[in-house]
């Protein structure tokens, strides 16, 4: 992908949220709460566990579904931070090789399963943490945080990051467009190059840091970004959060993957 | 009403570096008076208009809006009476979504919820923007975005408004759009730009800078139609008085 491409990308997970769907409905905070617990429960599983953290899928899917959020556009997602997952797992194969169960008479390490237990953990939280921007948009989840309590500096630099995050993006792609059509098809021109093209970007990006701290006080700025309250908690949303919290509970003490396997076992065996 | 003065009395300004970039302006703008601020780049305009609300302080001098002298403590004060429009939107539009930056001001302002809503839909509908309130800054057009600066800033109903280069970026129907707007309102203001035909058609009173100083200070139509002093001070005649003259 080029660079061009990439941000046009970024755009799409934020025009995802303009959608009205039950769940963009939903109250921010509602689906902040809602997310975090889901987190939290699914990275709380012991580090072989494998079969018990499938249910958990059906939480991304729901919301995928109903939040009408296109699949491939979350894999797509998932795949490009996926590096960072396999990493951290990758070794563990190789490193803890005690046999832990026996499938089909092939026997599978203990590794293999925490590598596994890693990839879904992975999958289940970076799925969960996208829908939740995608269904919420990320000023939502910011004005949420700060009504949930969060230090309003922390809040304003998110605000900031994700509004200036364009902004710097179209520098960076105005910039390496320069360059690009001045340097006739030779692919790289060198680290130095780079170097001056970082260091341009930092400058510009100063000043602008300056103009825009002069436009706050300009219109009275005093440190704290002031919000108006929007939403309400309503019936919905308390439902929606019971529903999720049940869910949790259910996944996390009953392993019900294995009892239905004892259960399809027992009626056909 | 005598309040929405401005008054430069001979205000001298130094950069930190030395640049001299303001020296001896001197003029005095009444109430509901349109000026346009011309002259060639550098010549010290935007450096005026950062006086306006405090951003800069003159090295020597006074400045005096309403019946206020600007000092660093009367800035905050001077900051409600005068809107400063920028030059680049993108500066001045630094919230999330458009609602959000509308709202900026008046809750800065301490106002309630009830008059924050309803400033922020007088605001937005006079610039006719009201279907983009929830839009994120990032997926509007440049016109869009120059409107909604225009209306973050009058969501604080300021007395006096100054603007720095509005047309700059606007295809030839939204900068025909701004003009048409500039001329409803009834604010003193002070229009820096290099669009001659925008200040002879929204502005009475014309100043011409240059190196920092103030060289011409009249009636637009007869400042914008002396040939000879645009063009000492690297401007030339509006376009719409050149084909008149060709004519």
């Amino acid at each position: 992908m080029t660079f061009d491409e990439r941000y046009f990308d970024i755009g799409r997970l934020d025009r995802l949220s303009y959608k009205d769907t039950c769940v963009h409905r939903l109250d921010p905070r509602a689906k902040v709460i809602a997310t975090v617990m889901f987190l939290f429960t699914v990275i709380s599983f012991p580090k072989y566990e494998v079969v018990a953290l499938a249910p958990f899928f059906l939480f991304p899917v729901l919301l995928m579904t109903v939040g009408e959020i296109p699949i491939l556009f979350i894999v797509k997602k998932m795949i490009i931070v996926s590096p960072f997952a396999i990493f951290i797992g990758i070794f563990n194969p190789f490193l803890d090789t005690r046999t832990a169960v026996v499938i089909a008479g092939i026997p599978v390490s203990a590794g293999w399963l925490s590598f596994l237990s890693i990839l879904l953990k992975f999958a289940l939280t970076i799925s969960a943490a996208l829908l939740l921007i995608a269904t919420t948009s990320f000023p939502a989840v910011c004005h949420a945080l700060r009504r949930l309590g969060f230090p309003a500096l922390f809040v304003s630099q998110l605000l900031f990051l994700y509004r200036y995050l364009f902004v710097l993006m179209e520098e960076a792609m105005r910039i390496i467009r320069a360059r690009e059509m001045r340097s006739f098809g030779r692919r790289s021109t060198g680290m130095k190059v780079f170097a001056r093209l970082i260091g341009t970007l930092f400058l510009r990006t100063v000043d602008r840091a300056d103009r825009i701290y002069y436009a706050m006080l300009s219109r009275g700025f005093q440190g704290d970004v002031p919000t108006l309250k929007r939403s309400r908690i309503a019936a919905a949303d308390l439902a929606f959060m019971a529903a999720t919290v049940a869910f949790l509970a259910v996944f996390r003490s009953f392993r019900v993957t294995e009892e239905i396997g004892r259960i399809a076992q027992e009626l056909f065996l | 009403m005598s309040h929405h003065i401005v008054e430069f009395k001979d205000v001298f300004f130094r950069y930190p570096d030395g640049t001299e970039a303001l020296r001896e302006i001197h003029f005095r703008i009444v109430h509901g008076e349109s000026v346009g601020v011309v002259g060639a780049n550098g010549a010290g305009k935007s450096t005026l208009l950062q006086h306006m609300n405090g951003y800069l302080m003159p090295t020597s001098g006074t400045v005096t809006i309403g019946d206020v002298v600007l000092t660093k403590k009367t800035r905050r004060e001077i900051r409600k009476k005068v809107g400063v429009v920028f030059q680049n939107p993108d500066d001045q539009l630094f919230m999330p979504t458009v609602f959000d930056d509308v709202a900026f001001g008046p809750l800065n302002l301490g106002l309630d919820e009830a008059s924050v809503r309803e400033r922020v839909h007088q605001a937005l509908s006079v610039v006719r923007s009201l279907d983009l309130r929830d839009k994120p800054p990032h997926h509007l057009s440049a016109g869009q975005k120059s409107a909604v600066a225009i209306a973050s800033v009058m969501a604080m109903e300021p007395d006096i408004l100054a603007m720095d280069e509005p047309a700059a970026n606007l295809d030839p129907r939204s900068r025909r759009s701004l003009i048409t707007l500039l001329k409803t309102f009834k604010h003193s203001k002070i229009i820096a730009s290099h669009d001659l035909d925008l200040i002879l058609d929204v502005c009475g009173r014309c100043i011409v800078m240059r190196d920092g100083r103030v060289v011409a200070d009249g009636p637009s139509a007869e400042i914008l139609s002396d040939r000879s002093l645009l063009e000492e001070n690297d401007l030339e005649l509006p376009l719409s008085l050149q084909r008149q003259v060709m004519a």
